[in-house]
């Protein structure tokens, strides 16, 4: 009987899943309500949840929950501790959803909201949540190494230098599409600058009181922060109607862009107690806190959509960035989707927390579903906005025009119906000097959520509510590019280790300050030409982002496939290796596009041709025309770049694929590295807390 | 209720840390006793210092 109850609950959610995809799918003209999207998502994850993770878990893994984990084995206090999988959950949680499945969604809105939304749900259940959760438990059954050294153990030397070099990049390149996401959103805004700069203050006191007032009571401590912060979203608006001293907060881009290179090289130089350990546990409880509200006013309020299902830009000339829907959706939205950087979490670092392999499935794949939801609220977000505000926010002034008039004819022109005065309005109301040209997703996100928060608990606030959205992005931006600086920085120093042994210490300052340096000048380059450039350089900056994190999934994947063909697992490689085709198919056409492309909004070389020949006409106005020379150089750099993306990417590839050969015709191959088995004691008196 | 909300609260501070000295004076009543010439248990202070630098190592945020 219970069985029977069971299996029409599940058939029942499978059928409402399948009516609310298919209502999103075949909505045309009428708009439709944002909840259909939330059940949509709810009855896929639910569905795969139990079933394609459940059959991975058994079939494919193979899980044992009689073996001992790494943390039981090897158990020592510090970094190996069994520990409860609501909390593993939470770390992993906490650890792999950063501000990226916010902003890729946003940008990729201008497409509808069909095409990012359906990748969202297909890609997390076959793609993302499958890449996290193998990679988990390969990690688990190999002592929690990590995805650099699994591949070198696995498939050879190769693959793990790119793992290694992949990583690198990526870093420099996410934290600086993040900082420019950061800049955009504070220029020529007193309120919002002054907000962000009294979070670190804020963040400094935390940390002062967790290390020395009152050490290690954390929940105290963030508690006071929290309410510090939201005090400060309160002064910001003072300060905005300060005539005196709002000019001290009112800054161009460049100006802000510097502020934001020599505060990167501080914070990865100054101790982590005081700056990053303290904003993190801030960001995070702001996280969860804000994802939590922005869940339930959606369900509360069930708003509208407003943007239409396709636009016209699926054919590439979308304002945001250039390019069709095909490939550059599934190269917009990584994370949400699928993100390489993911697997660096699930290997290495959660491996070493769990106290069971059966906690895998929630831990691995239920983890990247959550992170997956957050994106369609992030989609939601933008889409419940009128088109035309949207892309009155997104569009870069270099598309639409530099004066209001303009690019509101530009945008009306495209049949989205918006005015001057609608946007003039809008600013007012959201306590910012002008809407127009922010780019980068944050300013449009905060609108998009100051609506729906507004909706809910009063429209009088909406000033309020925009700053607090604008802080609570900045504040775990922020933190990313804190973390990922002093990762940039360990791994500059492990490998500077091998060269000279006192550069390798990461207590040496001198070594310190060296590598800090080089990491910021890296990020920090592409954060300059991203500000100078008129296009708004999220154009270029975040489809590199999305190829170099996309090419990190498949290098995951590839070691996952390969390892489960060595196996003799052959006739699940499907598994991993259909993702794979996938990554490799979008990667490769993404990256030929970017370089051959006779697009100037797509190709890099076109875009440098075109710049050179214009220069050299003497056509550009004077102030384009002075950087133009750094653009070019930058366009060429760029092309180069995802170049190297897509041949390591091949490499690794050809590696394991020639590994695989050689396995299937009995031609000896580098050993499975699993650890042997051993029996757990925990599962027959585990106690869980 | 009281009893489930105090469950939550046991989750909220393992998840946070708050009592991660605690743990550790467990761990090291249950582990480090045996011997004689076991270190006595850090401090508070000294402890967070340690846990604090430890949870900093790695990777540990991503995009």
């Amino acid at each position: 009987m219970n069985k029977y109850i069971k299996t029409i609950f599940w058939f029942a959610v499978a059928l409402l899943g399948a009516y609310a995809l298919s209502g999103i799918a075949l909505n045309r003209g009428e708009s439709i309500n944002a909840l259909w999207l939330i059940t949509a998502a709810v009855c896929i994850y639910a569905i795969a949840y139990r079933f394609y993770a459940a059959w991975i878990a058994t079939k494919v893994l193979m899980i044992d929950e009689t073996r001992a984990t790494p943390a039981e084995r090897l158990d020592n206090g510090r970094d190996f501790i069994p520990t409860n999988k609501w909390v593993v959950f939470g770390h992993h949680f906490a650890a792999i959803a950063g501000p990226g499945p916010l902003v890729g969604p946003t940008l990729a809105a201008q497409f509808g909201y069909l095409p990012g939304t359906l990748w969202i749900l297909i890609g997390v259940v076959l793609g993302g949540a499958v890449q996290d959760m193998v990679t988990l438990f390969f990690s688990t059954r190999r002592n929690g190494r990590s995805l650099g050294q699994m591949a070198r153990d696995e498939i050879g030397p190769i693959g793990g230098t790119a793992a290694l070099v992949g990583t690198f990049l990526i870093m420099v390149i996410l934290i600086a599409v993040l900082g420019l996401v950061v800049v955009n959103a504070m220029k020529h805004s007193p309120w919002a600058t002054s907000t962000v700069a009294a979070t670190i203050p804020i963040a400094m006191i935390v940390g002062v009181y967790m290390r020395n007032i009152r050490p290690g009571r954390v929940l105290e401590a963030s508690a006071i922060g929290v309410i510090l912060l939201l005090l400060s979203v309160v002064a910001g608006g003072w300060i905005d109607h300060n005539e005196s001293l709002r000019g001290f907060f009112d800054h161009d881009g460049l100006p802000l862009a510097y502020a934001i290179i020599v505060y990167g090289f501080a914070a990865a130089v100054l101790p982590v107690w005081l700056l990053l350990a303290p904003r993190d546990y801030l960001s995070t409880f702001m996280k969860l806190g804000t994802i939590t509200l922005l869940a339930v006013a959606i369900v509360i309020l069930r708003p509208d959509i407003h943007m239409p299902a396709l636009t016209q830009f699926t054919d590439g000339s979308g304002p945001i960035f250039g390019g069709k829907l095909f490939p550059f959706v599934f190269i917009t939205i990584a994370c949400g989707a699928i993100s390489g950087f993911h697997a660096l979490i699930s290997s290495g670092t959660t491996p070493k927390l769990l106290s069971n392999e059966r906690d895998i499935r929630m831990i691995g794949y239920g983890a990247m579903l959550l992170e997956s939801f957050v994106a369609v609220m992030a989609m939601i977000a933008a889409t419940v906005l009128e088109p035309g505000i949207f892309f009155a926010i997104n569009s870069p002034a270099g598309v639409v025009g530099k004066e209001a008039i303009d690019a509101v004819a530009k945008i009306n022109s495209w049949g989205f119906a918006v005015t001057v005065e609608q946007m003039n309005q809008l600013a007012k109301d959201m306590g910012e000097s002008s809407l127009f040209a922010r780019t980068g997703g944050a300013p449009s996100l905060a609108v998009g959520m100051a609506s729906i928060f507004g909706s809910a608990f009063g429209k009088h606030l909406l000033a309020l509510w925009y700053h607090f959205a604008i802080m609570f992005e900045a504040i775990f931006i922020l933190t990313t590019l804190d973390a990922g600086t002093r990762v940039g920085r360990f791994m500059l120093q492990d490998m500077l280790g091998n060269f000279n042994k006192k550069l390798g210490e990461t207590s040496y300052m001198p070594s310190v300050i060296l590598t800090s340096a080089i990491v910021v000048a890296g990020w920090g380059y592409f954060l300059y030409i991203g500000v100078i450039d008129p296009n708004g350089g999220v154009n270029i900056l975040w489809p590199l982002f999305g190829i170099a994190n996309q090419m990190l999934a498949a290098i995951a994947l590839c070691v996952a496939t390969g390892i489960l063909i060595k196996s003799g697992k052959l006739k699940y490689a499907w598994v991993t290796g259909l993702p794979l085709v996938w990554l490799v198919v979008i990667t490769s056409t993404a990256a030929w596009q970017k370089i051959f492309s006779d697009d100037v909004r797509v190709g890099f070389f076109a875009a440098a041709n075109d710049l050179s020949t214009k220069l050299a006409a003497g056509v550009l106005p004077p102030e384009k025309a002075s950087v133009a020379p750094q653009l070019i150089f930058n366009q060429h750099l760029d092309a180069y770049l995802t170049l190297f993306f897509v041949v390591v990417l091949w490499v690794v590839l050809f590696d394991m694929l020639r590994m695989c050969v050689r396995h299937l015709t009995g031609k000896p191959v580098l050993k499975l590295s699993e650890a042997p088995h051993e029996p757990s004691r925990l599962v027959e008196n585990w106690v869980r807390d | 209720m009281l009893k489930k909300l105090k469950h939550l609260w046991h989750i909220v501070r393992r998840l946070s840390g708050d009592d991660a000295y605690e743990q550790y004076l467990k761990h090291h009543a249950e582990f480090h006793t045996a011997s004689v010439d076991v270190p006595p248990a850090l401090t508070r202070k000294a402890f967070y210092k340690l846990w604090q630098d430890k949870q900093w190592d790695g990777v540990k945020r991503c995009c």
